[in-house]
C-alpha cells in the first residue's frame, strides 16, 4: 500500500521577478522511484531544494510527511581544499552514527577500499557513491539525488542508476531524482516528471515498465538498461520557455504517450 | 616580582593561542580572514566608546565586537553590494571612527600604539581572567557544536537537510571570533589580530588529514609561536606583539618548506 510522503500543491516559486517554477503540483509516494527531467533552467533543482525544505515557495502549500527522514545528495559538493577531510570522516557526521550504520552504507554503496583516501582526488563516480553513502546514514523514507551521474563516464551512469534501483528495493525507500538524460535513467524509474517552469507532463515512463519483472530483466542485462521514454508533446516552448501550442492545436492539457 | 610580567604574557598568550587555533581553522576553510580583520578593525571603534562612557574597556570591545558580527550576517542578506566590498567598508569605517573618537576625548592619554599592535607585556592578572573565561567559554561552545560546525563546513544545504539550523551556527561562529578578538586584541592588537587566527591554522593544513588534527595542531602551533616570540622579544628586545607574528610565519614557512611528510587528505 503506498502512502504519500510528501504533497506539493500549486506551487509558485520567482526569483528577482523572474518566475522559476510555475502551479506545480505533484505527490511523492513512499516506495517509488520518481525522476524529474526537463531542459536546463527549467527550475528542477529549484524544486528539489523546495521538497528539502531549502527554498519556501512562495505560494502553494508543501507537505511533508511528519518526522520524514531525507538523504540528500546535491548536484556539485565543492568542499575547500584546505579542508582536510577523509571519507571515513566525511560520513562520521554526528556523534550518534554508529560505526555498524557507516560500514552498512559503506557496503552498499562499495566504497570500503576508499575509506581513508582523502575525499579531494576522487574521480566523479567514487565522489557520487560516497555521497550516496552519507545520504543512506540515517536510514532515510526518501532519497532526493540531484543529477547523480554527473561528470560519470557512461558505464558508470548504467551503474549508478543500477545501484540507486537496487538501494531501493534493498530499503524500499522513495526516490527522487533529478536528470536532464532521458535515456539512461528511464528503466530505473516508476515515475516520470517532466517540467520546464510547470509541469508538462507526467506518468508512467512506459506502459509495459508498469511490470515490475520487466524492469527486473533490464536492470539483469544493464547492457539494455537504455529504454526509451517515448513520448511526445502537444506543446513547444519558445525562447523563454513559454508556452505555445504545438501546430494550432489549443493550450495543452497532458502530453500523449 | 619582576619576571611576572613575562609569566602574564605567557599564560595569557598561550590562553588566546589555544582558542584562536580551532576557530582559525574555521577562519581558513570558509575564508573568512577578511572578516576576522574587520571585526578587528571595529575593536578600535570599541576602545573608544569605552573611554567615551566611562566603561571597562574589555566589555566595550566585547559589545561592539559582537554587534557588528551581527550587523554583518545581517546585512549579507543584501545583494547589492558584495560581502568583500561590506567588510571593507566596514572596517575601514570603524577604525577611522575609533581614531576620530578618540581624538575628541579631550585629556585621554590613549596609548594608540598599545591597541594597534598590542602591549603583551601590560597583561594584567585581570586579563588572565578575562582571557581564561572567555576562551574556556568559546572552547566549550566550540566542543559541543563541533558536529554540526564540521558538517556546515563542509556544505551548508546538506548540513541543512540533515537537521542543523545552518543559520544559527554561521551567526554563533561569527559571535566567537568576535568574542576570541575582543579578548584577544590586547596581546598582539588590532592590525596584527588575524594572524593569531589563520598562521598557525594555515601551518597546521599540510601536516592534517583530518579537521580535528588540523585544529588542535593549530592551538599547539600558536602557543609555540607565542613562547618562541616572547623569548624571542625579551632576548633582542624587541616589540611583543609582532615578535609573536613573526615567530609563527617563521613556524609556518619552516613547515611548508621543511622536509616533513605532508598529508594526503
Amino acid at each position: 500500500m503506498n502512502s504519500d510522503i510528501v504533497r506539493l500543491e500549486q506551487v509558485n516559486i520567482s526569483f528577482s521577478g523572474k518566475k522559476v517554477v510555475q502551479n506545480v503540483s505533484f505527490n511523492l509516494h513512499s516506495d517509488c522511484i520518481t525522476t524529474l527531467i526537463g531542459p536546463n533552467g527549467a527550475g528542477k533543482t529549484t524544486l528539489v531544494k523546495t521538497v528539502l525544505g531549502l527554498i519556501k515557495a512562495d505560494s502553494g502549500t508543501v507537505w511533508r510527511k511528519p518526522d520524514l527522514v531525507i538523504g540528500y545528495v546535491p548536484q556539485k559538493l565543492h568542499i575547500d581544499s584546505t579542508f582536510p577531510l577523509t571519507v571515513k570522516r566525511f560520513l562520521q557526521i554526528s556523534r550518534n552514527i554508529s560505526a555498524q550504520a557507516i560500514q552498512q552504507a559503506v557496503t552498499s554503496v562499495d566504497i570500503a577500499g576508499l575509506l581513508e583516501s582523502s575525499i579531494h582526488g576522487l574521480s566523479g563516480g567514487e565522489m557520487q557513491r560516497v555521497l550516496l553513502a552519507r545520504a543512506l546514514l540515517k536510514n532515510p523514507q526518501l532519497l532526493v539525488l540531484d543529477e547523480p551521474v554527473q561528470g560519470v563516464d557512461i558505464n558508470g551512469q548504467i551503474e549508478l542508476y543500477q545501484l540507486i534501483s537496487d538501494i531501493r528495493k534493498a530499503r524500499g525507500c522513495s526516490v527522487l531524482m533529478i536528470s536532464h538524460d532521458l535515456h539512461l535513467v528511464m528503466s530505473a524509474t516508476d515515475h516520470v516528471i517532466c517540467m520546464n517552469q510547470h509541469i508538462c507532463c507526467s506518468g508512467h515512463p512506459e506502459k509495459i515498465t508498469n511490470d515490475p519483472s520487466y524492469i527486473e530483466m533490464f536492470g539483469a542485462a544493464s547492457a539494455k538498461t537504455m529504454a526509451l521514454y517515448a513520448h511526445h508533446h502537444n506543446h513547444n516552448h519558445d525562447l523563454h520557455g513559454d508556452v505555445l501550442p504545438a501546430n494550432g492545436e489549443q493550450q495543452p492539457l497532458e502530453c500523449n504517450h | 616580582m619582576f619576571y611576572d610580567f613575562l609569566l602574564y604574557a605567557l599564560v595569557g598568550g598561550i590562553g588566546v593561542a589555544i582558542v584562536s587555533g580551532p576557530l582559525g581553522a574555521f577562519v581558513v576553510w570558509r575564508r573568512m580572514s577578511y572578516f576576522g580583520d574587520s571585526l578587528a578593525h571595529s575593536a578600535l571603534l570599541g576602545v573608544a566608546i569605552g573611554i567615551f562612557l566611562e566603561i571597562n574597556l574589555n566589555i566595550a570591545i566585547i559589545i561592539c565586537a559582537l554587534l557588528l558580527a551581527v550587523v554583518l550576517v545581517a546585512m549579507q542578506k543584501q545583494h547589492f553590494i558584495a560581502t568583500d566590498t561590506l567588510l571593507g567598508i566596514m572596517a575601514h569605517s570603524s577604525l577611522s571612527l575609533g581614531l576620530v573618537t578618540i581624538s575628541f576625548i579631550e585629556d585621554a592619554r590613549v596609548d594608540l600604539m598599545a591597541f594597534l599592535f598590542g602591549d603583551l607585556l601590560a597583561i594584567l592578572p585581570e586579563d588572565l581572567i578575562w582571557i581564561g573565561v572567555g576562551g574556556a567559554f568559546v572552547l566549550l561552545l566550540l566542543y559541543y557544536f563541533w558536529p554540526q560546525m564540521i558538517s556546515m563546513t563542509i556544505n551548508e544545504e546538506l548540513a541543512q537537510v540533515e537537521g542543523v539550523n545552518v543559520a544559527k551556527m554561521r551567526l554563533l561562529l561569527m559571535l566567537m571570533i568576535a568574542l576570541v578578538i575582543a579578548v584577544a586584541m590586547k596581546i598582539v592588537g588590532v592590525l596584527l589580530i588575524t594572524s593569531l587566527l589563520i598562521i598557525p591554522a594555515a601551518s597546521a593544513r599540510p601536516l592534517s588529514h583530518s579537521p580535528e588534527k588540523m585544529a588542535l595542531l593549530a592551538a599547539v602551533l600558536g602557543s609555540t609561536a607565542v613562547v618562541l616570540g616572547l623569548l624571542g622579544s625579551y632576548q633582542f628586545d624587541t616589540p611583543a606583539g609582532p615578535s609573536v607574528v613573526v615567530a609563527a610565519m617563521l613556524i609556518f614557512v619552516a613547515i611548508y618548506l621543511g622536509p616533513t611528510k605532508k598529508s594526503q587528505a
